[in-house]
């Protein structure tokens, strides 16, 4: 029993209410981490994924506290400890890697540093050892040129960089556990896929366990050796990572499994109905009761046990599991996307380009922008009717960029935005009138910033219904009831605030806000990337719905490719701002494809142990687009020569009508790399 | 936590929401001890010309500086008036201007500093390189020289004290603006095509209001300590009309063997001072704003 490092013991952690009573936040935990393994915490927000992670350092978060059990590392119990004994232990003994290593990262302090800060804390090297510490830790994590680096301020590194030298400064004090929470959530896709990889490299390399907590069951499936399935501070389910992802025999995790959109797979996954209980709210029975589909009168009154199953090497939180056990996880059923696209156009961009450069006085005089290189340049999208087109790319690939002029939210530089084959719609917001404005919509990434917290679900959903169409009285509340009816929220939300929905609900009355103005097209920024996966799947689900009714044309922006595969007709692949490929979904994601299309593609993380990400092209950022060339070239594995570097490349067309800018010929790009 | 009131909030009327406030404020001993102050000095204010038991103004050289007795029960001053009704009639003039100047201050500040905020650019840049200008100046400077110019009345003192306390409430409004413009809410509002007024008044103000809110209730305290610093170096309101720092500035002379005279102004300017500080105090954290937020440990 040695080999155990950290053990978990019938761990509660919660607070009281204002009424005295207990809510607890995590129910009686008990697990163990092994030397040398590599353990994922999944769940939704909300599950107490993080306040187990922390709890494994002795940490309990303010506000909460340790109603029983113990967290024991290396037979000291973390959470009765003083914090001077516990400061010995952690970075010495238990590192963490932040979410956010960008703020995590002391920014007026030099990266080198800030690594030699913890090597001082948590070592007992002197001057020159550390020097030559600082140089072999950033190796380690294989940031370029180390000399450099150390001498570098935290803005100056990209996103990437930043979590990699929250890696190195986490190895730092050698610790024998890592606690990682959420450390690749805010990354782009390439990047992601290049963090992990390296995290499994120092798993190996150092022997050091790992504690892995994240809500993405894709990232979690390519590091962990053993999941946790968290639900409502439980365990749910707890087994090795293969069997949970192949046959997860728990419902909850089934689900879960189900409503992730899949890259080889076209169409809506099924969603899950319902969301978390708060805490608190469950009484009795099964936490997971009203929104699992193998529920019986059992399960609403009694609460089950985490049960061991010996031949399966799982633990699961459930009476029915058995009825999981011989379903295999591959029955995804799919909704079908019947999109019925006419061949009018609706939208129209032009020669369209974009600036951010900050305009010279002389241009400012005669109001005009001067930019040989602007941030985006040369797009040129012909939208249908009924379609639902998809931007996509990394952050800065000018994906939101194009959004914003289209809502007139950003001038342009040049070229024409036009409207219903012949209205051209002004680049400025003032010279639209409220007609233009009404007939296109916007749904944001994050309903938290998107809905006034001081109004209430009426007064939010009346506002573009005032505007537009000037309703007052009992026809504005009868409009305002049919909207939330239409985004499956009932009457009874009228009079709630924002803070008391959750994030699904709240993206609902975005999405009834944005369709009170019945616009033509609405333009979606990231809609789900700020939402559970569960949740996820139900939202897709509603806008495919609500595009049926009322025919509306989607352009729906998004760096996930696989979400981007399930809901869009065609996809526009941007790279630097510039278009890379142009094409219907289905072909974009098979081969030919353009080299930064395969780069993304390969990046994707599946929820599947077999599925690895090809990693391809280095995840370098660049700061500005290429003078002259294609403007992929400084990332490209297939360069191909000076031609690449001097001439911009031109369209192809493959024969399915899929458009790809690129020198090598089509015939070439058909092979693939690996 | 509040668990229950998270889930069951309903919309309330604008007075259920005020005695809420009012109530979680009075619940914690700082907040209770504040209101009751400020309570106490309001009600005084407003019932004092009808209990003071002498005349303010009655001047009587056979009574200079009487110590406390059971008729004059703060003792009397140079000139014989009773220290007692001058004191709980000098808090009147005080409170009246200062909260009324609070007020233009509030709304002049707030408004052009949202204003400012909203439209940014060059507007932005002019009006508070103008604001830091006057920062520059040392108020009290500039207002004698307001006080020489347009004398001493109530008109004069109220807009003055306002203009020159509502100068740090623009920054704060500012600021509260910027924090919230480049949420997505006010970017969905602007691509719906609402006109400037509408943005400010239904997505910017619910945000910033209560962060304003509290800033003029401290100003409030700030321009109560500059008045009575007004009027104790003589420019503030004038004789025979009771106030607090006139009665201090006139007493502090006496003060080794008269000290009656000065200590009640003095303990009724601060004790005022601080209720207004603690009520502000209590109030911030009462609407969620902690001024003295520590970095989460």
């Amino acid at each position: 029993m040695t080999d155990i490092i950290q053990k978990v013991k019938n761990l509660s952690i919660g607070f009281r209410s204002k009424k005295g009573d207990e809510i607890l936040i995590l129910k009686n935990i008990s697990t163990n981490i092994k030397k040398g393994e590599t353990v994922g915490i999944v769940g939704e927000s909300g599950s107490g994924k993080s306040t187990l992670a922390l709890a494994m350092m002795g940490y309990v978060k303010h506000g909460l506290y340790t109603i029983g059990g113990e967290c024991q590392f290396n037979s000291l119990n973390l959470l009765k400890m003083k914090s001077k004994d516990l400061e010995k232990i952690r970075g010495r003994k238990i590192a963490m890697i932040p979410q956010n290593a960008g703020q995590a990262l002391t920014p007026n302090l030099k990266i080198g540093y800030q690594i030699d800060e913890a090597l001082q804390l948590h070592s007992d090297l002197d001057e020159k050892e550390r020097e030559k510490k600082i140089s072999e830790l950033l190796n380690k994590v294989r940031l370029p040129s180390p000399e450099t680096i150390a001498l570098r301020y935290p803005h100056e590194l990209s996103g990437g960089q930043q979590q990699r030298v929250a890696v190195a400064m986490a190895l730092a004090g050698t610790p024998d556990l890592l606690l990682l929470d959420e450390p690749t959530t805010g990354l782009d896709v390439t990047t992601q896929a290049h963090v992990l990889e390296l995290l499994n490299f120092i798993a190996k390399d150092t022997g050091t366990s790992m504690v892995y907590v994240s809500h993405d069951l894709g990232a979690i499936a390519q590091v962990s050796d053993r999941i946790i399935v968290m639900y409502s501070g439980e365990i749910v389910l707890e087994g090795p990572s293969r069997d949970i992802l192949k046959r997860p025999i728990h419902p909850y995790t089934h689900g879960l499994l189900k409503s992730i959109p899949k890259l080889s797979l076209a169409g809506l996954p099924e969603s899950m109905p319902g969301s978390q209980p708060q805490p608190g709210t469950i009484q009795s029975g099964c936490s997971f009761f009203d929104r699992c589909n193998f529920s019986d009168d059992n399960c609403k009154n009694n609460s089950p046990q985490l049960e061991f199953l010996k031949d399966l090497n799982t633990s699961v939180r459930c009476f029915n599991y058995e009825k999981l056990v011989n379903e295999s996880q591959a029955s995804q059923t799919i909704n079908k996307i019947k999109n019925k696209s006419q061949d009018k156009e609706i939208l129209n961009l032009s020669e369209v380009s974009i600036s951010y450069a900050k305009q010279k006085l002389l241009d400012q005089i005669f109001n005009r922008i001067s930019d040989d290189n602007p941030t985006v340049k040369d797009i040129n999208i012909n939208i249908k009717k009924g379609e639902t087109i998809a931007l996509v790319g990394e952050s800065g690939s000018g994906k939101s960029t194009i959004l914003k002029s289209i809502a007139g939210l950003l001038r342009t530089k040049d070229g024409l935005i036009r409207f219903d084959e012949n209205r051209n719609l002004s680049s400025d917001l003032k010279e639209r009138d409220p007609n233009d404005l009404r007939i296109i919509q916007l749904i944001f990434q994050n309903p938290d910033e998107s809905l006034n917290p001081n109004h209430t679900v009426e007064e939010i959903i009346a506002q573009p219904l005032k505007l537009y169409f000037g309703l007052k009285g009992e026809e504005l509340k009868k409009n305002i009831i049919d909207l939330l009816q239409k985004v499956r929220l009932g009457e009874f939300y009228t009079s709630r605030y924002p803070r008391q929905l959750s994030g699904g609900e709240k993206q609902r009355v975005a999405v009834a806000r944005a369709f009170a103005a019945k616009p033509d097209i609405i333009l979606c920024d990231e809609v789900t990337s700020a939402l559970d996966v569960s949740v996820q799947a139900a939202v897709l689900n509603l806008l495919q719905q609500l595009k049926e009714d009322f025919g509306t044309t989607y352009i729906f922006v998004s760096h996930d490719l696989a979400v981007v595969r399930a809901i869009s007709d065609r996809v526009a692949v941007l790279y630097q701002g510039r278009l890379c490929e142009v094409g219907p979904s289905n072909d974009v994601y098979k081969f030919p494809s353009h080299p930064y299309t395969e780069v993304l593609l390969g990046a994707v993380l599946e929820p599947d142990p077999d599925i690895k990400p090809k990693l391809v092209a280095e995840d370098i950022v660049e700061e500005r687009p290429p003078e002259k060339g294609c403007s992929f070239q400084g990332r490209c594995s297939r360069i191909i020569g000076d031609i690449c570097k001097k001439e911009i490349p031109p369209w192809q067309l493959t024969d399915s009508g899929n458009a790809i800018r690129c020198h090598i010929p089509i015939k070439e790009l058909q092979k693939e790399q690996f | 936590m509040k668990l229950d009131s998270i889930y069951k909030e309903e919309k309330k009327s604008a007075f259920a929401k005020l005695s809420e406030i009012i109530i979680t404020m009075a619940s914690r001993p700082s907040g209770l001890i504040g209101l009751s102050i400020l309570v106490f000095h309001i009600i005084l204010a407003f019932i004092s010309p009808y209990i003071a038991p002498h005349d303010f103004k009655a001047i009587d050289p056979t009574l200079m500086l009487q110590a406390p007795s059971a008729q004059y029960w703060f003792g009397t001053d140079d000139l014989g008036r009773d220290v007692f009704t001058r004191t709980i009639l000098g808090g009147r003039t005080a409170l009246t201007i200062t909260f009324f100047g609070s007020l233009i201050a509030l709304l002049w500040g707030g408004l052009l500093g949202i204003f400012c905020g909203l439209v940014g650019g060059k507007i932005d840049d002019v009006v508070m390189r103008i604001v830091d200008a006057f920062l520059s100046i040392p108020w009290i400077l500039a207002m004698l020289l307001i006080v020489s110019l347009l004398g001493t009345s109530t008109e004069v003192l109220i807009p003055a004290l306002g203009f020159f306390y509502g100068k740090g409430i623009v920054r704060v409004a500012r600021a509260a603006t910027h924090d919230v413009i480049a949420k997505d809410f006010i970017v969905s509002a602007r691509a719906r095509g609402h006109s400037n007024f509408s943005i400010i008044w239904n997505e910017i103000i619910p945000n910033v209001r209560d962060a304003i809110l509290v800033e003029g209730a401290m100003r409030w305290s700030w321009m109560l300590l500059g008045f009575s610093s007004l009027s104790f170096l003589g420019f503030g309101v004038s004789p025979p009309t009771p106030d607090w720092g006139l009665m201090i500035s006139n007493a502090r002379g006496l003060m080794s063997f008269a000290y009656w005279a000065v200590i009640a102004p003095i303990v009724g300017l601060s004790s005022l001072i601080i209720g207004i500080n603690l009520t502000a105090d209590a109030f911030a954290k009462a609407l969620g704003i902690d001024r003295s937020t520590k970095a989460p440990v």
